[in-house]
């Protein structure tokens, strides 16, 4: 097998992205590696609009966002392998992997991009009780089945978890000739985008639930019917039940970073995220292991994933042409306050040029209104920012600036929080 | 008319089948579901009980050392995966001495080799994640894991090798006494045989009730349980049971051959027969129990949970024995029949020959090689399989890392897969940490592929299982 | 006069707009961050639009369907309208994105192409 400077796990946004960005910055030797038989992973069953207005200034459907980044790799020429799956990432970065054609090969790359995005979270770990009949999907899974095969799953829906791709999929469910019954959510706010609530359910007349949960699943074959109950302190109430005949389940329950490869490797994983623990160059706790997207923290918009991968890409270039990670001075970053964790973990201020900028990404853990956002390096405040509405569903993003960072380089922490404004 | 029809196709019926397939004759095996083993033998511990617990002098307590004993070898013949983990009963207060004694003692009695009683030290030494509470334990080294689809599909496929027929979704609705043998009238129809086994698990009581007036009933006792994350691999390496007494029953808590660990069960006696929903109060139930003899057990790591029901009678025993001329019952098997069932197979089919009398089968093959697992293989003979066949490139199950060629060769087999889980429970696809969130609808063309089935025809597990129930604005 | 609370679905932001109205002029618009705001609350009280994004059946190509977008905002009342004129439609491979799938979607003068490529097999 020919050997590659650097190999990108995964052809999904981030890797797409980040493939062009360490093109772009010089590296000439990459190679995608994709499990499935196309380019744009998870974007290319994402057929909604809403993408690409924060990138490209106009809203596009997941495929033709995708298709401007496949058309990127295609021009740059970045070779790429589909249908391949890698199976194990080595803690010397190499990378074993399989597919029909080549069979089971190696390659010992100078550095690696992690980019495997993220699956979602199934029935079976959140404990629904009840039968374990035919009729009860994830909201991806459907979403694969209607929106690329043409598949029905059902007719009479009822879809537990209001993220993102549960109220799209309400919406498409709904457009393709089925009936959604109802949205229920655990939480007592969706985790989705508020304008999904409007165009995917309200559009519909589809009612959402929020503090419901599904409590048992009827039919032993085929779904024939839910249990939905009000929730109080993560609680099911007694005497809230409601019957909701139905033949089908979606859930959209939460999406975990896919990190098996990466825990195989030894990368340190961040167990609030279940990415990997990365400082300001998206490096991993393995130097020349870069991580981006989903497979370092689940992002709400393709076009953070596509930011950020570029910036990994970029990173990935300077460590393959310096051979070697900077060993500059590391400060930690803390959060409290309603922030639950930070991406990246740590910056090393005196390795970033005086003009860049470090995005310092975050999610909350509730629902806030009017705070202030405060970094702090040490003891001085070098950022403030007012924020309206906070919630989880919302990825938010607070840009450092280098050469304030750089003033604070022996500060012992970074510390990012939540201040009533 | 056939020489033998065996009624149940799960773990005793399989193997039950393929002792009897040593001899010449026309054998049958009747299946209400759509598969082998869909009913008690899919959903349980999977332990092999070293076979201390059955109370010596039962039918149970013999059949449980002999299987236990028949495994290892059975295992290296018909290629399942079996382990030799050990088992550990727990005891969590001094109090409690007396009973760990008793079932010491009583394993002592039933034959079973090399037990012994571990103190606290020891017990930590050899398992970290015990609880600070945990004081002694009876310690069993015969004690092991299975897979129960593996045995259960290995004895199939060996009896099928071996000339015996399969025939599924077939309930079977009455049984009647004709000249020379019996009439067996199923949902597909009306067969006739010299002689019966009912082997028919949860349902053997209606079976038996068919042609016996001493009437038997039998209790679906159900387990709900936890399944979790191949990443939890070795929390523990023995099966770690808790000794009933001071603070209940307990939950075991086990690895599983291929990595996960299990936790549970319950025990509810409830009356519907498919009464495999799990509840609430039940998984509640396991969780409040599952820290007592470990600690820090990963729960968070959960990748599904469900629920198996044991054919629970009365006695509490075995009820193996022909009860009409011809009619033979392997009733009853509740735990520890998994363990037992190389034994029941050996039992029940010497019954039979000393009815029927059946001449030796000259071409009897007594092995049987699994499903090839190309992880197992070597990286050059690992790629001279793909270059002979790409689909073992093509990887489907991603969570599993099961191929495409493992797929085909488990819809192909006899009895082969028929539906997702039948392609599940054969190949582990499906079986991962995101339950078939991605490979779901990879299978499903898979399978109607290679069956020459339109997709909307294929099923989770039979009958009305159906997955695809149209297609896009078909309704509009 | 009369207030009506919006969430706009311009952008991510979602921001909670409030529409004054007086019969069915809309008098003021405010919450907006950004004047897409403003347009879309205008136009969502008094003619009110989407885009639609929908499937369309290929044959003979590497995939079984081929998604598609009206390519302007419809009138939301013909939603279904328009997916219903979707149902009959096949299309031959190979199909490429922007492609005029269906030229004007149910009467709205809008035409409804294709977001992706799919090869022929």
């Amino acid at each position: 097998m020919k050997e590659y400077d650097l190999v990108i796990i995964g052809g999904g946004p981030a890797g797409l992205a980040a493939a062009v960005a360490a093109r772009k910055a010089g590296v000439e030797s990459i190679l995608i590696l994709e499990r499935d038989n196309e380019l744009g992973g998870i974007l290319n069953q994402c057929i909604h609009s809403g993408f690409g207005l924060h990138t490209f200034q106009e809203e596009l459907t997941g495929p033709e966002y995708a298709g401007r980044f496949i058309d990127q790799v295609k021009q740059l020429q970045i070779p790429y392998k589909l249908k391949t799956m890698v199976l194990d990432l080595a803690p010397d970065k190499t990378v074993t992997a399989m597919n029909a054609e080549d069979g089971l090969f190696q390659i010992h790359p100078k550095a690696v991009i992690l980019a495997m995005g993220c699956r979602e979270r199934p029935r079976g770990a959140l404990n629904i009780p009840g039968f374990r009949p035919a009729g009860i999907y994830t909201a991806g899974t459907a979403q694969r089945l209607v929106n690329m095969e043409g598949y029905l799953p059902g007719r009479n829906v009822v879809i537990l978890g209001s993220g993102d791709i549960g109220l799209i999929m309400a919406r498409r469910m709904t457009l393709e000739g089925a009936k959604v019954h109802v949205v229920a959510e655990l939480m007592p706010y969706s985790g989705g985008l508020k304008r999904n609530i409007v165009q995917c359910l309200d559009d519909f007349g589809i009612p959402l639930k929020l503090s419901h949960t599904v409590v048992d699943i009827q039919g032993k074959e085929r779904v024939e019917g839910v249990t939905l109950a009000r929730v109080e302190n993560g609680k099911p109430v007694p005497g809230t039940e409601e019957h909701y005949p139905c033949d089908t389940l979606l859930l959209s329950c939460g999406l975990i970073p896919e990190n098996e490869l990466s825990r195989s490797a030894g990368v340190t994983i961040n167990p609030v995220t279940n990415g990997p623990a990365v400082n300001e160059s998206l490096e991993t706790s393995i130097p020349g292991v870069f991580a981006a997207g989903n497979v370092l923290h689940v992002h709400d918009l393709v076009d953070y994933v596509s930011e950020e991968a570029a910036a990994a890409g970029v990173h990935a270039a300077r460590y393959i042409s310096q051979g070697q990670s900077p060993a500059g001075k590391e400060i930690p970053i803390r959060c409290e306050g309603g922030v639950r964790y930070t991406v990246p973990v740590s910056i090393r201020p005196q390795e970033l040029e005086t003009d860049a900028v470090v995005p310092l990404r975050f999610r909350v853990g509730n629902v806030y209104q009017n705070k202030r956002i405060v970094v702090y390096a040490g003891e001085t405040q070098i950022f403030q920012r007012k924020a309206r509405v906070l919630a989880p569903g919302e990825m938010e993003t607070v840009n450092l600036k280098a050469s304030v960072l750089q003033e604070h380089g022996d500060a012992p922490e970074i510390l990012v929080k939540l201040e009533d404004a | 008319m056939y020489d033998v029809i065996i009624i149940g196709a799960g773990v005793s019926g399989c193997a039950i089948a393929r002792e009897l397939s040593r001899k010449k004759g026309k054998i049958l095996v009747v299946e209400r579901a759509e598969d082998v083993c869909c009913g008690t033998s899919k959903a349980n511990s999977a332990i092999v009980h070293a076979g201390y617990d059955a109370k010596h002098g039962t039918l149970m307590a013999k059949l449980n050392v002999q299987g236990s004993r028949m495994m290892p070898k059975l295992a290296k013949e018909l290629d399942f995966h079996y382990e030799n983990n050990g088992s550990l009963v727990v005891m969590m207060s001094e109090e409690d001495r007396p009973a760990l004694m008793a079932l010491y003692e009583n394993g002592l009695k039933n034959g079973v080799e090399q037990l012994q009683i571990l103190e606290r030290d020891a017990l930590r030494a050899m398992e970290p994640n015990i609880s600070d509470n945990a004081v002694a334990a009876l310690y069993a080294p015969t004690g092991a894991i299975v897979c129960p689809f593996g045995l259960t599909f290995a004895l199939a496929e060996n009896a099928a090798k071996n000339g015996v027929q399969f025939q599924f979704d077939s309930e079977v609705t009455d049984v009647q006494k004709i000249d020379g043998g019996w009439k067996v009238v199923t949902a597909k129809g009306t067969l006739e045989t010299k002689a019966v086994v009912n082997a028919a698990g949860v349902y053997a009581d209606k079976i038996h009730n068919m042609v016996s007036s001493e009437t038997m009933t039998i209790t679906p006792r159900r387990g709900d349980y936890f399944l979790l994350d191949r990443a939890t691999q070795g929390f523990v390496k023995n099966t770690i049971f808790q000794l009933p007494g001071k603070y209940g029953k307990g939950v075991l808590v086990a690895p599983t051959v291929h990595g996960n660990t299990i936790v549970g069960p319950t025990a509810i006696d409830i009356e519907d027969k498919d009464g495999t929903a799990t509840t609430q109060a039940g998984l509640d139930d396991v969780r409040s129990k599952s820290g007592i003899a470990v600690k820090n057990l990963p729960l968070r790591q959960t990748i599904t949970s469900f629920a198996g029901l044991r054919a629970h009678e009365a006695r509490h025993e075995f009820f193996i024995g022909e009860i009409a001329p011809g009619f033979v019952d392997c009733a009853a098997i509740e735990s520890p029949g998994l363990s037992s069932a190389p034994a029941i197979g050996v039992m029940v089919a010497d019954i039979v020959n000393g009815i029927l009398h059946l001449e030796d089968n000259p071409n009897f093959d007594g092995t049987r090689k699994g499903i090839l697992d190309p992880k197992t293989l070597s990286p050059e003979d690992h790629a001279a399989l793909i270059r002979e066949n790409p689909a073992y490139g093509n990887v489907i199950c991603r969570c599993e890392t099961i191929t495409e060629g493992e797929i085909v060769d488990a819809i192909h087999r006899t009895p082969g897969a028929r539906s997702l889980d039948g392609v599940k429970r054969r190949t582990r696809a499906g079986m991962g940490r995101c339950q078939g969130g991605f490979c779901s609808p990879r299978v499903m063309e898979i399978l109607s592929r290679e069956l020459g089935i339109p997709m909307d025809q294929v099923t989770k597990s039979g009958g009305n299982s159906k997955l695809i129930v149209g297609t896009n604005k078909d309704s509009l | 006069m009369k207030k009506v609370n919006l969430i706009c679905i311009g952008c991510p932001l979602g921001c909670p707009l409030t529409v004054e109205m007086e019969g069915d002029q809309v008098l003021s618009v405010t919450g907006n961050t950004c004047k897409n705001g403003d347009k879309y609350a205008r136009k969502e009280m008094t003619n009110p639009t989407r885009v639609i994004t929908s499937t369309v059946r290929v044959t003979g190509g590497k995939l079984a369907m081929v998604s598609v977008k009206t390519a302007s905002d419809v009138p939301k009342g013909k939603i279904f309208d328009c997916v219903k004129a979707l149902k009959s439609v096949d299309i031959p491979a190979p199909v490429h994105m922007g492609q005029v799938i269906v030229a004007d979607i149910a009467g709205t003068g809008v035409p409804v192409i294709a977001t992706k490529n799919v090869d022929a097999c």
